[in-house]
């Protein structure tokens, strides 16, 4: 056991750099060879030639340029000149795409979600809640980065789960670049279950958890005016000093508070609560029943990150479901990403180019209301960023932007399309993964001259 | 959600085999009569004549359908065969034609198909639906009797609720028109699946696919030994897994050379045991092992296991790990039931790739797409399209028409019913669905699905849109879904 537990470690420390370094008996590359993404000597990267999605809700730029400097987007669009120097990808016959934004969701927080010992997405039996923040714990050589850094996706917004209180902690904003420091914005958002879940960690109900969460805001407000005379020390303490902390981040509207409900009526509840806490900063996650109230959460100008394609009574707090939520919701005029919460989060992050195409595709069904192209593509980029408040950081290829660029085979949405170059932080990315390299070494199934365990 | 699809998820790992395993359903008619076997026989009652195989028949019937003929689209005849701008007949529930041009009654009703696609319909060999169902409450939580790490006595059938909204859904977004309902994987023996006719009834017996052989569901792996070790149970280890096994394979033995004994030769009936009545049915080839496994060297452990008892494993289900055994796989003659791109959730599973599937094409072994999940189960094409894409940029090249094997034909071998369904052959059940598009875009639905050539979906006719009871008088009753 102990011997296991060595040789897992082992592997998942693995500099990045080590893994791609070429040995002698390496199986042949994959077919398709990579376009130079190395900076310039200027340090500029140009782009050019391909269809270009800037992530900003905007339709595809046919022949568009992209030009990254500096860590930082330059320009985006047609007629774009390519400056003189830049480093310059053919991207003709192919998409250059903002990176794709995911989340909320553990991204880093785990190995394989049902090792317990690895796992750091919720603790059960913590005395802390709020107070809990993940940031110092994301692990960048999680194999799941890099894996699904080849499926398109440049940032993460990243949550605990809530294990012991309502409230799981503060999320942060990640990169998911081959470098050791992950963290784009720590305590970005706390999250708080609220509706079927919040009511059972509130102790059963959801009039318990709607208690709680006003008992924790008005301690948090007490800690604020005086920390000195706050207690939050003691055993029987319902609110902990750091939780008072991280909740009068919230309340003062410092810090946004992310609300996952699903049913309408929790919805209209969730929405109420800035008539008694007017700084609160809300954002909704789930929200499978929002179409219910598309128009009370436009009118709140509250954001939405909703579950993708919901559309079973998966409980009894979704039993409206339509894959149609999402464009009722874009419709009515609400700020909406989409997210895997809800869904089997097995296939990893990447899928989230396959939910928006079928956003899309629910468009050419009668009596359905899905997305265009450009609505779908932000929601996996912009509005997610935008959701979280860091839309003019992140999430398009807006000038000024990060530059967290894609380029795709093809449509970054279609089934076919695979991504061939990616650029964090305009900083260029491994093209390999631990799930290339045992692509790589079973290509054949059967042994060579020597165990598999040679081949690499 | 995540965790507890682990569990339900990990359940199946089947025995069945890409070629029909000998011996069909017995259905009530040639069955046992009934009491047989407490009375003290002399008489030998026959083979497979002391009891029922059959107790709770299918009272499934086609519902009426309009010959249809479908022109001018791109065809996959779910055998690798494409055809450009064809036709397709259906005609008293029957693939009546396929071709270039083909004769159609006067009386036709013709559908423009340009621009469209006729394929067989899907077959998801790896389902819950029903007897995990949607609303998810405990009181729906009927797929793992997770009591005894053996129960091959349970029926999967006896938990499925035939209201379950979910079976809505896999036919209009999935185009799925036969599924496999397994038990869960808690247990290395689970129970016998059904194979169903995603067509509503109010009783399961009533969506059951007629003369479809049964199959049992086995699990290796974490699930077993994490949910019986937790307890203090055996079995705690993967060899603990194993041992179980071998002692129940053993006592199958027995119980099969009595009953063989007795209604080949008459005498005192042997007592009836209904779990060994499933085992029995293995080992004598009625039924198919339909086995849970993620690890290539569990499935090669279990397939000789298989060889020391005499009954084979049909299909690997989940098998995360099949492509770095394609060969072992080929060899015995094991399919391989899987994921598009499943990987991570779970030690087991922590070597996952996108490249299962291709790989074990490439490698001669019989494979198949899964879903495993109420919401995978309306895109299973879409997977699929995943694997391919994932295949040919490693350098593996399968057709389209090649790759919906996976799909619907592989599947139906798999579970015994490819003479019925599962391609688009004449004579074969219409079980058919155009798409509005390519179905390996995932801008494309599901346009008009028939099963038995009759139209139960049409996406531009409300009124062929299956609601359940369930949500009938919900919000969103009726809703595009």
């Amino acid at each position: 056991m102990r011997a296991l537990l060595l040789c897992a470690a082992a592997i998942l420390t693995v500099p990045a750099a080590a893994q791609q370094a070429s040995v002698p008996n390496a199986p042949a590359p994959a077919p398709t060879p990579l376009p130079s993404a190395a900076p310039g000597t200027s340090g500029t990267v140009a782009l050019v030639g391909g269809t270009v999605a800037l992530g900003d809700g905007s339709q595809p730029i046919p022949n568009g340029t992209v030009v990254l400097r500096g860590g930082r987007v330059v320009a985006a669009g047609a007629n774009v000149a390519v400056p003189a120097g830049a480093a310059v990808v053919d991207a003709r016959g192919k998409w250059v795409a903002a990176g794709i934004v995911a989340g909320p969701n553990d991204l880093g927080l785990l190995d394989a979600d049902g090792v317990q010992e690895s796992n750091d997405v919720d603790a059960r039996t913590s005395p802390f809640s709020a107070g809990i923040d993940v940031a110092a714990s994301v692990n960048p050589l999680s194999i799941a980065i890099s894996n699904e850094r080849l499926g398109g996706v440049t940032r993460a917004i990243v949550t605990p789960g809530a294990g012991a209180s309502i409230f799981a902690g503060q999320g942060a904003v990640i990169d998911l670049g081959d470098d050791p420091d992950p963290v784009t914005r720590p305590r970005a958002f706390q999250y708080v279950e609220l509706g079927e879940a919040g009511g059972r960690l509130a102790g059963g109900s959801r009039p318990a958890a709607l208690a709680l969460l006003r008992d924790a805001l008005a301690q948090a407000r007490d800690f604020a005016r005086n920390p000195a005379a706050f207690d939050g020390r003691g055993r029987d303490a319902l609110v902990k000093r750091s939780d008072a902390a991280a909740l009068a981040d919230v309340a003062e509207g410092r810090v946004p508070l992310m609300v996952h409900v699903e049913r309408a009526s929790d919805i209209r509840a969730v929405l109420a609560l800035p008539r008694e806490y007017p700084r609160l900063r809300l954002i909704l996650v789930g929200a499978t029943e929002g179409w219910m109230v598309a128009r009370e959460i436009a009118a709140a100008r509250v954001p939405v990150i909703a579950a993708a394609l919901a559309d079973l009574p998966a409980s009894f707090e979704q039993v409206g479901a339509t894959e149609s939520n999402v464009g009722r919701l874009a419709a009515a005029g609400v700020g909406v990403g989409i997210s895997t919460i809800g869904a089997n989060d097995a296939p990893g992050e990447h899928v989230l180019t396959q939910y928006a195409g079928n956003l899309v595709a629910i468009s050419r069904v009668p009596g359905a209301t899905g997305l265009n192209w450009g609505q779908a593509f932000a929601a996996i980029t912009s509005r997610p960023a935008d959701a979280v408040g860091m839309g003019a950081e992140i999430g398009s290829l807006a000038p000024g932007r990060r530059a967290d660029a894609v380029l795709w085979s093809g449509d970054p949405l279609e089934l076919s399309s695979h991504p061939e170059a990616i650029w964090i932080d305009g900083r260029p990315q491994p093209t390999a993964s631990r799930q290339t390299r045992l692509r790589d070494r079973y290509r054949r199934a059967t042994e060579g001259a020597l165990p598999k365990a040679y081949e690499y | 959600m995540t965790r507890w699809m682990i569990l339900t998820a990990a359940s199946a790992l089947a025995l069945a085999a890409c070629t029909n395993a000998k011996g069909g359903p017995r259905s009530a008619s040639d069955g046992a009569r009934p009491g047989t076997e407490a009375a003290s026989a002399e008489k030998a009652p026959g083979r497979d004549r002391g009891y029922s195989h059959d107790p709770f028949p299918s009272t499934y019937r086609a519902y009426p359908g309009v010959p249809t003929l479908v022109r001018g689209a791109t065809i996959y005849d779910g055998e690798g065969g494409r055809i450009e701008r064809g036709e397709v007949l259906l005609r008293d529930g029957k693939v009546a034609a396929v071709g270039q041009k083909v004769e159609a009654p006067a009386d036709a009703v013709v559908v423009d198909g340009t621009g469209k696609w006729v394929t067989p319909g899907i077959i998801d060999i790896h389902s819950h639906l029903g007897d995990y169902p949607t609303p998810s409450v405990q009181a729906h939580s009927d797929g793992n009797e997770a009591t005894d790490p053996v129960t091959a006595d349970v029926w999967a059938e006896h938990s499925v609720w035939p209201q379950d909204p979910g079976f809505s859904r896999a036919l209009a977004n999935g185009g799925v028109t036969a599924l496999q309902i397994l038990p869960g994987s808690a247990n290395l023996f689970g129970g016998r699946s059904v194979v169903l006719k995603n067509v509503y009834a109010r009783t399961m017996q009533g969506m059951k696919f007629p003369g479809a052989p049964y199959g049992l569901k086995m699990a290796c792996g974490e699930n077993p030994k994490r949910v019986y070790g937790g307890r203090n149970r055996k079995p705690a280890t993967r060899m603990g897994n194993v041992a179980v096994d071998r002692a129940t394979w053993a006592e199958a033995q027995r119980y099969k050379r009595d009953w063989d004994a007795y209604e080949d030769k008459g005498g005192k009936a042997p007592n009836r045991n209904i779990a060994m009545d499933t085992l029995r049915g293995v080992l004598a080839g009625e039924i198919r092992v339909q086995n849970h496994c993620y690890r290539a060297d569990e499935m090669a452990i279990v397939m000789d296991m298989a060889k020391e008892f005499g009954y084979k494993v049909t299909a690997f289900h989940h098998a995360v790990e099949a492509y770095k055994i394609a060969d072992l796989l080929r060899a015995n003659d094991t399919c391989a039931a899987v994921w598009a791109d499943w990987y991570g959730f779970k030690m087991e599973s922590y070597d996952g790739i996108g490249e299962n599937l291709a790989l074990l094409q490439n490698g001669g072994a019989c494979a198949m797409i899964h879903s495993d999940d109420e919401n995978g189960i309306q895109r299973l094409n879409q997977e699929v399209a995943k694997a391919l894409a994932s295949g040919r940029r490693a350098g593996i090249n399968i057709s389209d028409a090649q790759a919906w094997t996976w799909l619907s034909l592989n599947p139906a071998r798999a579970l015994g019913i490819a003479d019925r369904t599962g391609s688009l052959k004449v004579g074969k059940m219409a079980d058919a669905v155009l798409w509005n598009g390519d179905p390996f875009s995932v801008y494309t639905r599901p346009e008009k699905v028939w099963v038995d050539g009759a139209l139960l979906y049409d996406a531009l006719d409300p009124r062929r849109r299956p609601i359940s009871d369930f949500e009938l008088g919900q919000p969103g009753q009726g809703d595009v879904k």
